[in-house]
Formats: C-alpha cells, sequence, structure tokens
C-alpha cells in the first residue's frame, strides 16, 4: 500500500547538511564523454567470449546505457574523472534504461541490470573517489522522460489519442526506481522532462517503490524547457511545472539540458521566485553549433553559472550536453564563493 | 514560499490569493447540470464538447469542472477522452481541470490524464475512514487538491452541527494522517434546495453560510466550495430567479468565506443590479428572514418567467468583421475552427482555383504561426492546435481539387519520413508529419532507427515525392550525409528535407547538400515551415526557382563557412609550398604563341564585340538579382527587367550602328617559366636573359586532403622542364564613355548616363572574352580547334585562365605595373594607371593568359607574414609597403611603422 509518510534514507539528512553549507556540484554530460571514446558496435555489444557480450541482431551503437553492461570500466571511468572534477553527486549512466526506451534496442530484458549494475558502477567511482579525498558523495539514479509523450498526441487526426498511458509509465518508472535502489542509488533523478505527465508518473512511481523499500530517497526533479516560448514541449510554464510536481516535496526541482545558463536563466529564476525547496540547475554547455558541438567553454559555462549563486538562484548546479570534467571542475570553482539559496 | 496558498496549475499557473475573493469553477461541462452537455457526449460530438469548455474558460472560469457522471455514459471513458482532447486545446488546457465525478475509479483515470495540478471532486467519509485515507493518499501522490464532501458513514450532512463536525474530522485525518497540505483542501459543505415547501430545507441556505464561516475560521487554510446550482432547484425553468437566488446566495457565502464554487460563469447576476424585489425575496428564502419567505418568492417568482436571462457574455468576435484572408490567418493564429468552413469556401468562391487559396491566405497564416513560434510567441500545443485547423480548411477545398482533376482522389504528393540509424528521437518528426498530413500530404512514416537502405527502398517501392529524415542527436548528422550520399549514388532525383535539433541549414548546405546534387537537400527550420517548403519543393511552377534559389542560399551559406573556417587555419609558407598544385608536365606540350613580343589590336567590330557580352553582371548594376535569361521571366523582378534589356539594346544598337565607342587592345607573348613561386620571363627563346618577373602569391589555408596550396606560378612550367610562355593583355572599350556620358549628365539624363557606362562596362568584358578566344584559336593557338558559341563562353568551359592583378588569384594591383610596362599599354592603348593602380579609363579589363589545361580561377584568401616578407623580398619591395596593398588579405595586424614620438 501506497504509503506517503515513510522514514528518510540515510542519505538525505547527510545531503541536507551539506546543502546547508554550500552550494553542491552534480556532474556533467555523460554523452559528451562516450562519444570521445569513438565505440563501434562491437564495443557496444562487448567483447565476444566475455561473459558481458550480448546477442542481439538489433544495432546497439548510441544505445549508450548499454555500455553500463558491455563497457563497465570505460563508464566507471567517467564517473570518477566527475567526482574527481569536484562533483559531490553523480548520474548513472541509465537516461533510457526503462523497457519504453529500450524496447527500441529490443534490450527490454536487459533494464533490471541496467539500473542495478548503473547504480553498483557510480557508487564503486564513488567510493574510490572518496577513499583518495575523504569526501563524502552521493549516487543520483538517473531517470529520463523516454521518448515517448504521456499528454501530446502523436497523431494530429487524433488528438485525444497517446502512444503511452500513465500506468505504462509508471510501471517502467517503476521497475527501473527499484533496480536503481537495489543498486545503491543514493537519490532518484527525474530529468529532462518535456511532459509533466511522464514527470508525474515518475512520481508516483518512486512513491510506491519508496513504500515498498520502507524509506524515502530524495528526489531531485529536472524539467527542460524546449523552446523560445519559455515553456515546457507539452506547454507549461515553469510555475505550472513547479505546482505540478510539489506534491513530491522534492530534494531540488530545477532545469536541465536544451539551453545554455545564459539561455535558461529568466525559466531558473522564475522557478527559484515561487518553489520552496532546492533549485538545482545544469544547463548544457552553450547551444549547439551547426554541426551539433557544444562551444562554450569551461570557463564561460562557469562564468554564467556563477551569476547564477552570485544572484543566491541556486543550490545545486552541474552540467548537461557537451559539457565536461573540466567544465564541472571551472564550475566548482566559481560557484564556490557564493552561498546556496535560501528558501 | 511557506504561505499556505492554493495552488493548480493547467499550462499556466493559478494561485489562490487573497486579492481573489472567489473562484469561477465552470460547471458547464458537468453532464449532471447542462444537457446540452450531456447531448453531446451521448452523440460523441467531442468538438462541440470542447467548445462548451472553451467558452467557459473565454468567459472567466478560473477552473472548469468535468464530469460524466451520467448513466447511459462509459463515465471513465468519457472522463479519460475528454481530458485526453483537452489537453490538446491550449486555450482551454491553460486552466486547471477539476475532475468531477462520485466513482472513484473515474477520478483516477482522469487523474491519469492531466499533466497540471487539478481538483479531485470529490473524496469524503463516506465509506469509512480506510478508503477516505486510501484515496486521499492516491490524490496527493498523482498531485491533486482534493474537494472532501461534508458527508461520513451515515450520511450527507444537512445539519450546521453535522457539516462541522463532519469537515473537522475529515480535516484532522487528512492533515495528521495522510499528511495532505492543508491549502489542498476544500470543503464542500453540500448546497441543497430552499424554498421548497417543505420546512425542514428552509434553513440550508443559512446552515451552508454558517457552516463556511466555521470552517474559515477553524480549520487553516482550508477553502469552501459548493454546486450552487442545487440552492435554486425549485425553480427549474425560470432562469432569472435562479440566477438572482445565485447571486444573492453567493453574496452572503462569499463574505462567510466561501471561495470557490461551480457556476455558470457566463450566466451570473450582479447583485446590484437585480431588481429590488426579487432580490429582497431572494434573501428572505436564502437567509431564512422570515416564515412566508417560499410563498412570496413564487409569487414573484412568476413575475420574473420568461424574462431574458441575462444573455451569456458576447465574445469578442469583431474579427468576423474582417476581410477573409485576416480571418483565415486569425482562425490559424489562435486555432479556432468555429468558422473555419465558411471562411474556406467564401476564400475559394473567390479565388481562380481552390489550390490559390492553399497557397495563398492559408499558406501566409501559417508562416505568421512560424514567426510567432520562432518568436517564442506561441508555443507547441497551440502550433499543432493551427495545423488542425489548416487540415479543416484543406478538407473543405479537397473535393473542388479533386474535381479539377477529374475526380480522381490524389494527394498533394507522398512523402517518407524516418529518424534515421542510431538514433531513437522522433516526436518532432511525428509533429512535422502531422502537419504535412493536415495539409493533404501521404506521410509514409518508417519510425525510428531506421537504416539508409530501408529508406531508399520504402521510397522507391512507394513512388515517394520527397524524404524527410529526423534526428536529435549529434552521430545522426553524419547518418544523413550517408544517407544523401546513398541517394545520390543509387540515382533519386526527388527532394530530402533535414530536421530536427541538431541539425541546421550550414550543415545542410556543407555537408548534406553537397554530396546530393541530383535534387536538393533542404533543412526545414521547424514544423511550422514544413508546409512552405514541400509545397514550393512540389509546385512544378516554382519547384526551379526554389530550388535555384536554395542552391544559391546554401552555395552563399557554404562559402560563408568556409571563409570562417579558412580564416581560422593557416600553414606556413614552407608547408604550403610543400603542398603546391603539381602539374604533370612531361605530356604538356604547349604549341608555340604565333609571335612573341605584342600586337595592338585598334579594328574592332562594335557589332561582333555585342555578341560576346554577358548579361548577368549588367542586371547586377541595376540590382536586379538573378540570370540572364531567366531574370526576364521572373515573378517579381521580370517586368523591370524586361524594360530596362529594352532600353539596353536600343542604346546598343545606336553604340553601334553610331560608332559611339572605338575599343583598343595590346596582347603580348613572351617565354616563360616558373621559378619558385614567381614566373620569369625571358627577352627570347635562349631563355637565358630574364626581362620580367611576374610575382603570385600562394594560398595558406589549410587545405582538405588532396587539395593543393595553390599560386598562379603552379600553372606554369618550372624552369627546366618544358618551355612555356604567358601572354599579357589589356582591353578598352575607349575614353569615349566618358564623354557621353557627361553629355547625357549635362541633359539631366541620368538614366541614359548610367546606361552608356553600364554598356560600356559590358563591351570590355565583352571583348576581353573575344579577345581570349582570339588567343586561344589564332594568336597562341593551342586550341585552334575550339568551337564554343559566344553564350557558351560564359561558363568559362575552355582551356587557359586569364587572371588579373587586384582579383582572387593574384590580388596584389601592383603587379599591373609590370604587365603595363610589358605591353606598353599607356601609349598602345591610352589606358593609364592611377595611383591607386586603377585604370583609367574605367571600362579597361587587363590580365595575363596561362594555357595550362589545369589551370583554375582561385582565391589566395588570406596570408601569413611569413609569405608577405618573402613576397616583398622576392619583389623588392619594402615589407611595410607590400602590407600596404595587400592589407586586405592580411592574416595579421601588421606592425607599426616607426611612428614619429609623441610631441608631447
Amino acid at each position: 500500500m501506497l504509503s506517503l509518510r515513510l522514514p528518510r534514507s540515510k542519505s538525505f539528512d547527510a545531503l541536507e547538511k551539506i546543502s546547508r553549507e554550500r552550494i553542491m556540484i552534480l556532474d556533467g554530460a555523460m554523452g559528451t564523454q562516450i562519444q570521445q571514446l569513438g565505440l563501434s558496435e562491437d564495443d557496444f555489444l562487448g567483447h565476444a567470449g566475455c561473459a558481458c557480450h550480448i546477442h542481439t541482431d538489433h544495432p546497439q551503437k548510441g544505445n549508450n546505457d548499454l555500455l553500463i553492461l558491455t563497457q563497465p570500466q570505460a563508464i566507471e571511468e567517467i564517473h570518477f574523472r566527475y567526482a574527481m572534477a569536484g562533483a559531490d553527486i553523480v548520474e548513472t549512466n541509465t537516461f533510457s534504461s526503462t523497457v519504453i526506451a529500450q524496447a527500441d534496442y529490443a534490450m527490454q530484458d536487459k533494464v533490471f541490470e541496467l539500473n542495478r549494475q548503473g547504480a553498483a558502477l557510480a557508487r564503486a567511482a564513488m567510493d574510490r573517489a572518496t577513499a583518495l579525498d575523504g569526501k563524502p558523495r552521493f549516487v543520483a539514479g538517473a531517470v529520463g522522460p523516454t521518448n515517448r509523450t504521456a499528454s501530446i498526441s502523436p497523431d494530429v487526426n487524433n488528438p485525444g489519442f497517446r502512444a503511452i498511458t500513465f500506468d505504462e509509465l509508471r510501471q517502467a518508472y517503476g521497475l527501473q526506481i527499484r533496480a536503481l535502489i537495489a543498486g545503491g542509488a543514493d537519490i532518484i533523478l527525474i530529468e529532462t522532462i518535456f511532459d509533466t505527465l511522464n514527470a508525474k508518473a515518475a512520481i508516483f512511481a518512486a512513491s510506491e517503490a519508496f513504500s515498498e523499500h520502507g524509506a524515502a530517497l530524495p528526489l531531485m526533479i529536472s524539467g527542460t524547457i524546449t523552446d523560445a516560448s519559455g515553456r515546457t514541449l507539452s506547454g507549461q510554464t515553469p510555475t505550472a511545472f513547479w505546482y505540478s510536481v510539489a506534491h513530491a516535496r522534492p530534494f531540488t526541482v530545477g532545469l536541465n539540458c536544451a539551453l545554455g545558463a545564459h539561455a535558461m536563466r529568466p525559466h531558473l529564476a522564475e522557478l527559484a521566485s515561487v518553489a520552496d525547496t532546492r533549485i538545482c540547475a545544469y544547463p548544457n554547455a552553450g547551444l549547439p553549433n551547426a554541426f551539433g558541438q557544444y562551444d562554450e567553454g569551461p570557463e564561460d559555462t562557469a562564468a554564467e553559472i556563477a551569476g547564477f549563486a552570485r544572484d543566491g538562484l541556486v543550490n545545486v548546479v552541474g552540467g548537461c550536453c557537451g559539457t565536461t570534467p573540466d567544465h564541472i571542475r571551472a564550475i566548482a570553482e566559481a560557484v564556490a564563493p557564493f552561498a546556496p539559496r535560501k528558501f | 514560499m511557506t504561505n499556505h496558498l492554493l495552488r493548480l496549475s493547467g499550462l499556466e499557473p493559478f494561485t489562490l490569493t487573497a486579492d481573489i475573493p472567489f473562484v469561477n469553477v465552470g460547471e458547464r461541462t458537468n453532464v449532471t447540470g447542462s444537457a446540452r452537455f450531456r447531448k453531446l457526449i451521448t452523440n460523441h460530438d467531442y468538438p462541440a464538447a470542447l467548445e462548451v469548455a472553451r467558452s467557459q474558460v473565454e468567459n472567466g472560469a478560473q477552473v472548469i469542472d468535468i464530469n460524466m457522471d451520467e448513466g447511459l455514459i462509459d463515465s471513465q471513458a468519457a472522463m479519460v477522452e475528454f481530458l485526453n482532447l483537452v489537453a490538446a486545446e491550449p486555450d482551454i488546457a491553460r486552466v486547471p481541470v477539476m475532475i468531477d465525478s462520485s466513482k472513484w475509479e473515474v477520478i483516477e483515470a482522469g487523474l491519469k490524464c492531466v499533466q497540471g495540478k487539478p481538483i479531485v471532486n470529490s473524496i469524503s467519509l463516506k465509506e469509512g475512514e480506510a478508503a477516505f485515507i486510501e484515496r486521499a493518499s492516491l490524490c496527493l501522490a498523482y498531485g491533486a487538491a482534493v474537494v472532501v464532501m461534508a458527508f461520513d458513514e451515515t450520511g450527507q450532512a444537512d445539519t450546521y452541527e453535522r457539516k462541522i463536525r463532519i469537515c473537522e474530522r475529515a480535516y484532522k485525518v487528512l492533515t495528521e494522517q495522510v499528511g495532505f497540505p492543508p491549502e489542498d483542501i476544500i470543503f464542500d459543505p453540500n448546497v441543497f434546495a430552499v424554498a421548497t415547501g417543505i420546512e425542514e430545507h428552509n434553513n440550508y441556505g443559512v446552515d451552508f453560510i454558517e457552516a463556511t464561516r466555521w470552517i474559515r475560521h477553524n480549520l487553516p487554510h482550508a477553502h469552501v466550495s459548493g454546486g450552487v446550482s442545487n440552492l435554486s432547484f425549485s425553480f427549474r425553468g425560470n432562469e432569472p430567479v435562479r440566477e438572482a437566488m445565485h447571486a444573492v446566495f453567493l453574496y452572503h457565502a462569499i463574505q462567510a468565506g466561501m471561495d470557490m464554487g461551480i457556476v455558470n460563469a457566463g450566466q451570473l447576476a450582479v447583485y446590484d443590479q437585480i431588481e429590488p424585489d426579487l432580490r429582497e425575496a431572494c434573501e428572505d428564502v436564502v437567509l431564512n428572514r422570515r416564515p412566508d419567505a417560499t410563498e412570496r418568492m413564487l409569487e414573484i417568482a412568476e413575475r420574473f418567467r420568461g424574462a431574458a436571462g441575462k444573455e451569456e457574455k458576447a465574445r469578442d468576435l469583431a474579427w468576423r468583421e474582417w476581410p477573409v484572408e485576416k480571418r483565415l490567418e486569425h482562425a490559424l493564429v489562435n486555432g479556432i475552427t468555429e468558422f473555419i468552413e465558411a471562411d474556406t469556401e467564401e476564400a475559394r468562391l473567390a479565388a481562380e482555383r481552390p489550390l490559390h487559396v492553399i497557397e495563398g491566405p492559408l499558406m501566409a497564416g501559417m508562416n505568421v504561426v512560424g514567426d510567432l513560434f520562432g518568436a517564442g510567441k506561441m508555443f507547441l500545443p497551440q502550433v499543432v492546435k493551427s495545423a488542425r485547423v489548416m487540415k479543416q480548411a484543406v478538407a473543405v477545398l479537397l473535393p473542388y481539387m479533386e474535381a479539377e482533376k477529374d475526380g480522381a482522389h490524389e494527394s498533394a504528393g507522398k512523402i517518407l519520413m524516418a529518424t534515421v540509424k542510431g538514433d531513437v528521437h522522433d516526436i518532432g518528426k511525428n509533429i512535422v508529419g502531422v502537419v504535412l498530413a493536415c495539409n493533404n500530404y501521404e506521410i509514409i512514416d518508417l519510425g525510428v532507427m531506421v537504416p539508409a537502405q530501408k529508406i531508399l527502398d520504402t521510397a522507391r517501392a512507394e513512388k515517394v515525392d520527397i524524404i524527410g529524415l529526423s534526428g536529435l542527436i549529434t552521430p545522426s548528422l553524419d547518418e544523413m550525409v550517408h544517407v544523401a550520399a546513398e541517394m545520390e549514388r543509387e540515382g533519386f532525383d526527388i527532394p530530402l528535407l533535414i530536421g530536427g535539433a541538431t541539425t541546421s541549414k550550414v550543415h545542410t548546405a556543407v555537408k548534406i547538400s553537397p554530396g546530393y546534387q541530383r535534387n536538393q537537400a533542404v533543412y526545414v527550420t521547424d514544423a511550422s515551415r514544413a508546409v512552405g517548403v514541400v509545397s514550393n519543393l512540389l509546385n512544378p511552377e516554382h519547384k526551379v526557382a526554389y530550388i535555384d534559389q536554395i542552391r544559391a542560399e546554401y552555395r552563399d551559406v557554404t562559402e560563408r563557412h568556409e571563409r570562417a573556417e579558412l580564416a581560422k587555419k593557416r600553414v606556413p609558407l614552407a608547408d604550403a609550398r610543400a603542398n603546391a598544385f603539381r602539374a604533370d608536365w612531361s605530356d604538356y606540350g604547349v604549341k608555340a604563341p604565333e609571335f612573341t613580343g605584342i600586337k595592338v589590336l585598334d579594328d574592332w567590330d562594335l557589332a561582333e564585340i555585342a555578341r560576346y557580352i554577358d548579361w548577368t553582371p549588367f542586371f547586377q548594376t541595376w540590382e536586379l538579382k538573378g540570370v540572364y535569361p531567366r531574370i526576364l521571366d521572373d515573378e517579381a523582378q521580370g517586368e523591370a527587367a524586361r524594360a530596362l534589356f529594352a532600353d539596353a539594346q536600343e542604346m546598343l544598337a545606336k553604340i553601334v550602328a553610331e560608332h559611339w565607342f572605338h575599343p583598343r587592345a595590346v596582347v603580348g607573348f613572351w617565354p616563360a617559366n616558373t621559378v619558385g613561386d614567381d614566373i620569369v620571363l625571358y627577352t627570347d627563346e635562349g631563355r637565358a636573359h630574364p626581362m620580367a618577373t611576374l610575382h603570385t602569391l600562394r594560398q595558406q589555408t589549410a587545405k582538405r586532403e588532396g587539395r593543393p596550396n595553390v599560386a598562379l606560378a603552379d600553372f606554369v612550367a618550372p624552369e627546366g622542364t618544358v618551355p612555356d610562355w604567358v601572354g599579357g593583355f589589356v582591353v578598352t572599350t575607349g575614353p569615349e564613355e566618358n564623354e557621353i556620358a557627361a553629355r547625357f549628365e549635362r541633359a539631366n539624363d541620368d538614366y541614359a548616363s548610367i546606361m552608356v557606362k553600364a554598356l560600356a562596362d559590358r563591351f570590355a568584358e565583352a571583348l576581353a572574352e573575344l579577345l581570349h578566344e582570339r588567343v586561344r584559336k589564332d594568336y597562341w593557338g593551342y586550341a585552334s580547334d575550339e568551337t564554343f558559341s559566344p553564350d557558351q563562353l560564359v561558363g568559362e568551359p575552355y582551356r587557359g585562365i586569364r587572371p588579373a592583378p587586384g582579383y582572387p588569384a593574384q590580388p596584389d594591383h601592383t603587379e599591373k605595373l609590370t604587365l603595363f610596362r610589358l605591353l606598353d599599354a599607356e601609349a598602345t592603348t591610352g589606358v593609364t594607371l592611377t595611383e591607386s593602380m586603377a585604370m583609367w579609363p574605367g571600362s579597361s579589363v587587363s590580365g595575363i593568359y596561362i594555357g595550362h589545361p589545369d589551370a583554375y580561377y582561385f582565391g589566395v584568401a588570406k596570408v601569413e607574414r611569413d609569405q608577405v616578407i618573402d613576397y616583398a623580398t622576392r619583389k623588392n619591395m619594402p615589407v611595410a609597403e607590400v602590407e600596404r596593398w595587400l592589407a586586405p588579405i592580411l592574416n595579421y595586424a601588421p606592425r607599426k611603422e616607426n611612428t614619429a614620438p609623441d610631441a608631447a
């Protein structure tokens, strides 16, 4: 039975304590780091003869989450580099590890393993980093939006049609979140939300998973403002978005992806003016150039984010598409002089 | 933000602040309260049902109540269907919804359809505390506020005492056991009918109002709502009286603290404006002020029966007075379907062909939508809405368009859409598909992760007219390049659309378009632009011009991009020389010119020269952009171009007939070979005594693999290989043009003055072209069998080049000094060089002749200091002077001369 009055998980208090003292640092992009590895289809499938080798006729190149199982050292190393660059919180490489998103790669049956292993890998990298410098670090289980929208019809002739339902999303997210908890995630991060109804299904699924687990993990909720209208893809303003997810009583609410720090700022400021919880921002490294690459250097991104910090808008900051460990290092240094936002 | 305010949301937020005395919850989308709405839902007339919701919002409802509780309706299915449809209507979905049902399953199904924060109406203690806690917990987990009915295990609360006790108990359970935020609790202490004739009912109004007062005082942050229309149940059919009763009741209940109510937002009487007798009677019954209140009310009610009720607030329909084009635009931008069919029909009757309505006002309207979206003034759901209005308009026109085609049903075109291999993102692609489908295009959607071969095979099998590729992630860009190359390889000749988050015009122009030359790859900014692009590409009348325009634009984009890129990267002169253009001289064997030294030619036939005129630059002089002769038929500029051309022909005829110009030319040839980056000219075939050196500059841009860093010297055989020659020329239309132009100016005929200069320019260029032809065929004679006609020469299909100093292949104007000296040009042609190395008269052309078949025109572009120093040494000219002449192509800031010390 759904219980909304649960004891809090053990890392919850530690996170709250640190977040009162300083602005916390989230990691940067995983995709950009993976792209730099220049992996081939064979690399994505894992070494032949190895236990981790994947047997499938379906092309897997581009299924970055699968690397958790087929290239675990590479993923662990990326987590580790972000930790050493200054990240307090790293995201698992599980953005697309739901049965819905993995269906495109015919990898639905790997979903539990992806999430459990994904969290365990990140945990191992954090422990390795903490052994070096003694700094506590946290693993955020990343829960992506899937590639379906629960409140927009993909069929214009039938605006009432839905390609995915709340319950399908709830079940898919439930499986993912349970596995992330099993793998040792400290936080559940629902991110890149372009349709708030998808996020609400994830929140619902988290409540159910926490009830089973017997403790509530801190939730981080992060929406995405997709275009110049300043709205989510499904049409909500930042304030409407906050009102729609506030019932989750998240550890943070914020924005990520789609925009660089500069363009994100007005929307972030709106959110910060209405939300009675911590604010988390992890923008892209500017806007992609004509060839899909992000040009904004670590110092540029850091300078914009330092502006967020100086003006008391944020409690947690990091990077999304195009950001690197260098960006995170620069961001961590840039926000260090500033106090976290009061709310 | 710890102030406990009720916060709700649709697409936009709603906060119940202290300055909002009362929240209107629209009641018309409630099948139990509106017979009309019930009929619409029973008949599955959802479009009309949505109009009801829309008018509620337009009339000021801040929340809309949706209730599908009716025995003959599948309430759960209807709730889901209607909420999903509302989600697609941004002007309705902007407000929060109240999901209203007595069945929990219906409520829960509804909660799964709304992205905003809704209100659940209602839950209660009717089925006991456990069920109440469970449902309240679910409401919280779904993110909803709740209406709690004053109802418990023993029934509905009718007295003041029962109302407040039940509400108090529910409040405690919710806040203490469930953890429900108190500001998200809305009590409904039950509005019952008064003036029914039953004495026990007389105090219902008072009980509600007093319970409201108690709740607001004793249950912090909670709210009070009610279904007001119940109150006047006994006056059904007498709308004026009902409205008056509601207004009076609300007046008092609101003062007691009722801050929300389910009302017909378009139909509320204003308390102050109620007829005094009626108002007093209403107050008597609502407040139970006298025992005979009901009788008096019944009496007075008869007097008002039939009087026109307050009319629904008229919607702002001023736009209906506008011209039909503006009306169509308004409907598209605002997503209004109500009048679209009539307006489209009106536009059709006025248009020559039904297609013109689409291509004219409808496309114009969609362009406005595109502009507003681009500017962030519309958001996606609104754009999709506009597309649907477009679809309805097209549907009106379709039968007429089919009739034009003898009844054969034809789609406007077949379009294959796919997200490329390796990419799973398809939301944008789906939206484009939807928008195109709305415009009568047949869409074949292959989905996501589609390999190139499948795209091509399907395109061929289905005979599609256009392929559209989408992708969100960076690697998809490469895959699109691959698909384009495969289309080229397999011989496709249909347009290729490129779209998706990481795609761009620059990438399409630079990377995709060059690999697919059979037809055209076109970047589409967003869904709102797709229809315009597709209709242009498939329109037999416009497509050639449209593709030409895109090609020109992409060439421009590419050039700008390459310039920008190249500007970034330079290589040292030594590396550039190592990557020089290397011709195979072993089989060069160019023949010797017919003469060496110079020859003056001053007997020209103006009519012959005129045949060599390239007219395209002539139109450019007059700022008409386009290629001759197509420009004469250009839709926009054709008329002006034709008039101009006629005037030019008229003057040209006079020039020829009256011998206005006396053109002169000098041409020379010398034995030559390359030494390093310079071309050395010799006095004779012994090649022992240099008579002059033509210095050339080398490209220093970083080149792609296989592309040389070229200098003009590379096209002349190096010393010690084989004999080679270089020519030189100066031609001029003659000084007469200035005199004639001045004469026209004096006669205040500026047009003729400009015209004669423009034609003189053309004569000089034509003479250069004609002379070059004679050089190839006779004077040098390496191409004696050449047979190009004058108009073919425009494309420079011939062997050899005639680059001019001061132009991109040799940007150094001072090389003209050498050329003029060699040709004794001032004496032989009368052309002089000004101190800035310009030729006078202006209608003059000079250059050198190079005969190698692989020679081509190129741009030196920016050079580095290492080359400038080397060049200055070779030319025996101070570095600073070279830097001054080459200032526009220096890739560095030249060092300042040793300037005189400051006077201070």
